[in-house]
């Protein structure tokens, strides 16, 4: 067939995901508006030009997908076993972060699992059903962020754009409470694939607190493709969360982006723990004057755990400023990568932005690589980044033992010491708490760390 | 108490402890003096057993036990104690809790019961006293923050909530102006007694005048070359350390 000869030959993984695609396509609702078609179509087709990244990308230098692309995943069932849902309990430490929480299994809304949903015009939905009855609503805002050139997996998330969470705050609303979003995965035998989306619109003024939790059972083999779009009108207030504590074989990609409207605050706490191949992008943006971004971030890593972060800060506005402290721990064979950009455009006066990252290392084989990198294009900013990655300072370990405390104890409060800032910026209790405790029983020693705290 | 016989050690491979002879019986206070670059601190530290300060030979006995073959940790549960000429800052962990931590260790050490919070907290406030340390820096990340003079007294603060039996103060005085050097030296004193020995390293004499020594050592060149009375502070700071020059054969 001639069509045959002229079609371009895409590499073998790229043409699975092109037949999980079309199968997945075939069994979407028939009334879905033609926009919505259209994203997807332009997802695979980004997706298919784009196809996996290779370490011969700067983005990727550091962090191969080799095993994500060789590996055949199916689309997961909506359904989870008993087992499966046991886990559910473990995500938020056996403790309840929030009254009102959105469960999805295999990235699909399941509302016997949720509580508490919309109310006082706060939407709270899935994003399924909203597509299914109101697509209008959503079209102004999805995928206005996550696109771009190079983002294969965000196309790839747009190409099976099907469910998640739609949060949307009118103006002026103030939710106390948190909001918590949770990602299962319930894979059964085969390797799974989902890609939940997340869509939040902070109206003028609001505020709202999420948090977003990615997990699934032990040794369970699946990837999580998330994107996440968070929209902050003039004044909004966000806190957002990410916990990723996906199984120790499982892939995770995460896409945070945050577009900040005129004097809003967002702040990104972003925990990294599970999975055995993570890569998380947080690209953020001042659309307008006076806003405030914080960027929290802590991975711990062990065994032969990668964990990648990128984060994007982009001054495209003046006088606004910037909190980035992202710290990392890595032990074993764990191999880290961050990777900050911040970029002052030229205009963006009055910048003040702060960049931290601190890395350590607790084996002789872990390691990580940091490149901080400050882009400034106008004269009147105040910027600063450093970055230090290192072993625990033997003096310090020295100190302790000369007072009687046993080297093991010695180096599990230092370690500790090392997280707390972060840990400590973290302002939802029972997070903070829960995190507390996992950092206690992952560190090498005896110590109460909930006392040690300052 | 502590007993040291011909110690030599080095660090990085240069030796700086050439053959100490020393010995300090329960109740004394030793002042063990020296220029720069003598050992001292070398000395202190190889006592509290810091890693990478090799003992290429020679014997330490204290309580008749062997010192060196213990670790660090073991050497403070059996009562040693070394305050720091430069305290190292942790930050995330409070003051109490790295204290309450070393108490316990030793306690546990010692067959006696672990101190609760309350129990604990109860012992942090009679101690305070001893060096008028602020209560709030009680509750501040270990030294993080703290000026000079602060941090001398944390360590003081420290030994006596730790109750050693061979304390070691590695230039106690480095760093304090006269006000807080009296607080700290009568922080010391009122530390003093029968059952407890104390080495004080100091290059200077000053420290003397406010906790006296009952022997005075000169360490140069890594020995011990003269000891004396408290006098031998006084003589050293008219005439310096070059009159005592280094044993004939000790390079």
């Amino acid at each position: 067939m001639t069509t045959a000869a002229q079609a371009p030959t895409f590499p073998a993984e790229v043409v699975r995901w092109r037949e999980e695609f079309d199968s997945f396509r075939a069994g979407l609702p028939r009334e879905e508006p033609e926009w919505l078609r259209a994203l997807r179509t332009t997802g695979m087709g980004a997706f298919e030009e784009l196809g996996f990244p290779t370490t011969r990308q700067e983005d990727w230098r550091h962090t191969s997908v080799a095993p994500i692309a060789r590996t055949s995943f199916r689309r997961a069932p909506t359904t989870a076993s008993v087992a499966d849902l046991a886990v559910l309990g473990s995500l938020d430490f056996g403790r309840a972060f929030a009254r009102r929480q959105l469960v999805f299994v295999n990235g699909r809304y399941a509302p016997d699992l949720s509580s508490g949903t919309s109310a006082d015009g706060v939407h709270l939905r899935s994003l399924r059903e909203v597509l299914d009855r109101e697509p209008q609503i959503v079209q102004p805002h999805l995928d206005r962020q996550a696109s771009g050139p190079g983002r294969c997996f965000a196309a790839l998330n747009s190409a099976f754009l099907d469910d998640g969470a739609f949060l949307s705050v009118p103006a002026g609303t103030v939710l106390t409470e948190p909001i918590h979003l949770v990602f299962l995965s319930a894979p059964g035998s085969q390797p799974t694939a989902s890609h939940p989306r997340v869509l939040v619109w902070a109206g003028r003024k609001s505020q709202a607190t999420i948090i977003e939790s990615y997990g699934g059972p032990a040794d369970a083999v699946y990837l999580t493709n998330a994107v996440s779009e968070i929209t902050l009108e003039d004044g909004a207030v966000v806190d957002h969360y990410r916990l990723q504590r996906e199984s120790a074989r499982a892939f995770h990609v995460g896409t945070l982006c945050a577009t900040q409207g005129r004097a809003t605050r967002f702040a990104s706490h972003a925990i990294s723990l599970g999975a055995s191949l993570s890569r998380l992008d947080i690209r953020q943006v001042f659309a307008g004057e006076g806003g405030e971004c914080v960027l929290n971030g802590l991975f711990l890593g062990g065994d032969r755990q990668h964990m990648d972060t990128h984060t994007w800060v982009d001054h495209a506005q003046p006088h606004c400023s910037t909190r980035e402290l992202y710290k990392g721990i890595v032990d074993d064979q764990a191999r880290g990568v961050f990777v900050g950009r911040i970029l002052v455009r030229p205009g963006a006066q009055k910048t003040d932005a702060i960049q931290t990252n601190k890395n350590l290392i607790l084996s002789r084989e872990a390691l990580v690589d940091s490149l901080p990198q400050l882009e400034i294009l106008a004269d009147d900013v105040k910027c600063k980044h450093g970055s230090t990655t290192g072993q625990l300072d033997p003096l310090a370990l020295f100190y302790l033992r000369s007072r009687g405390i046993g080297e093991d104890a010695a180096r599990a409060l230092l370690t500790y010491a090392f997280a707390s800032d972060v840990v400590q910026r973290i302002g939802v209790e029972a997070l903070r708490a829960g995190l507390t405790e996992h950092l206690q029983r992952r560190l090498p020693g005896p110590v109460d760390i909930k006392e040690a705290a300052v | 108490m502590l007993d040291i016989q011909n110690l030599h050690a080095s660090v990085g491979g240069n030796e700086i402890l050439r053959g100490v002879n020393l010995s300090v019986p329960a109740g004394e206070v030793h002042a063990i003096m020296g220029p720069n670059g003598s050992g001292k601190s070398t000395l202190a530290h190889v006592l509290a057993g810091r890693p990478g300060y090799e003992v290429t030979k020679g014997e330490v006995r204290y309580k008749g036990k062997d010192l060196l073959a213990m670790s660090p940790e073991e050497r403070a549960r059996e009562g040693v104690f070394l305050a720091f000429q430069y305290p190292v800052e942790i930050s995330g962990v409070s003051n109490v809790y790295f204290l309450k931590a070393a108490a316990n260790a030793i306690r546990k050490h010692r067959g006696q019961p672990e101190l609760d919070a309350i129990d604990f907290l109860a012992l942090v406030k009679e101690k305070a006293k001893v060096v008028a340390i602020d209560e709030s820096l009680i509750k501040r990340p270990v030294n993080e923050g703290f000026s000079g003079g602060e941090k001398k007294r944390n360590e003081i603060f420290q030994m006596a909530v730790l109750d050693p039996a061979l304390a070691i103060l590695d230039e106690t005085d480095s760093g304090l102006d006269i006000d807080a050097l009296r607080i700290v030296a009568a922080g010391v004193n009122q530390l003093r007694s029968p059952e407890r020995a104390m080495v004080l390293v100091t290059h200077y004499q000053r420290l003397l005048d406010y906790i006296v020594p009952d022997v005075v050592h000169v360490l140069l060149d890594g020995r011990i070359v003269r000891s004396g009375g408290k006098d031998l502070a006084l003589e050293l700071e008219k005439k310096g350390y070059e009159w005592l020059e280094a044993p004939a054969g000790s390079r």
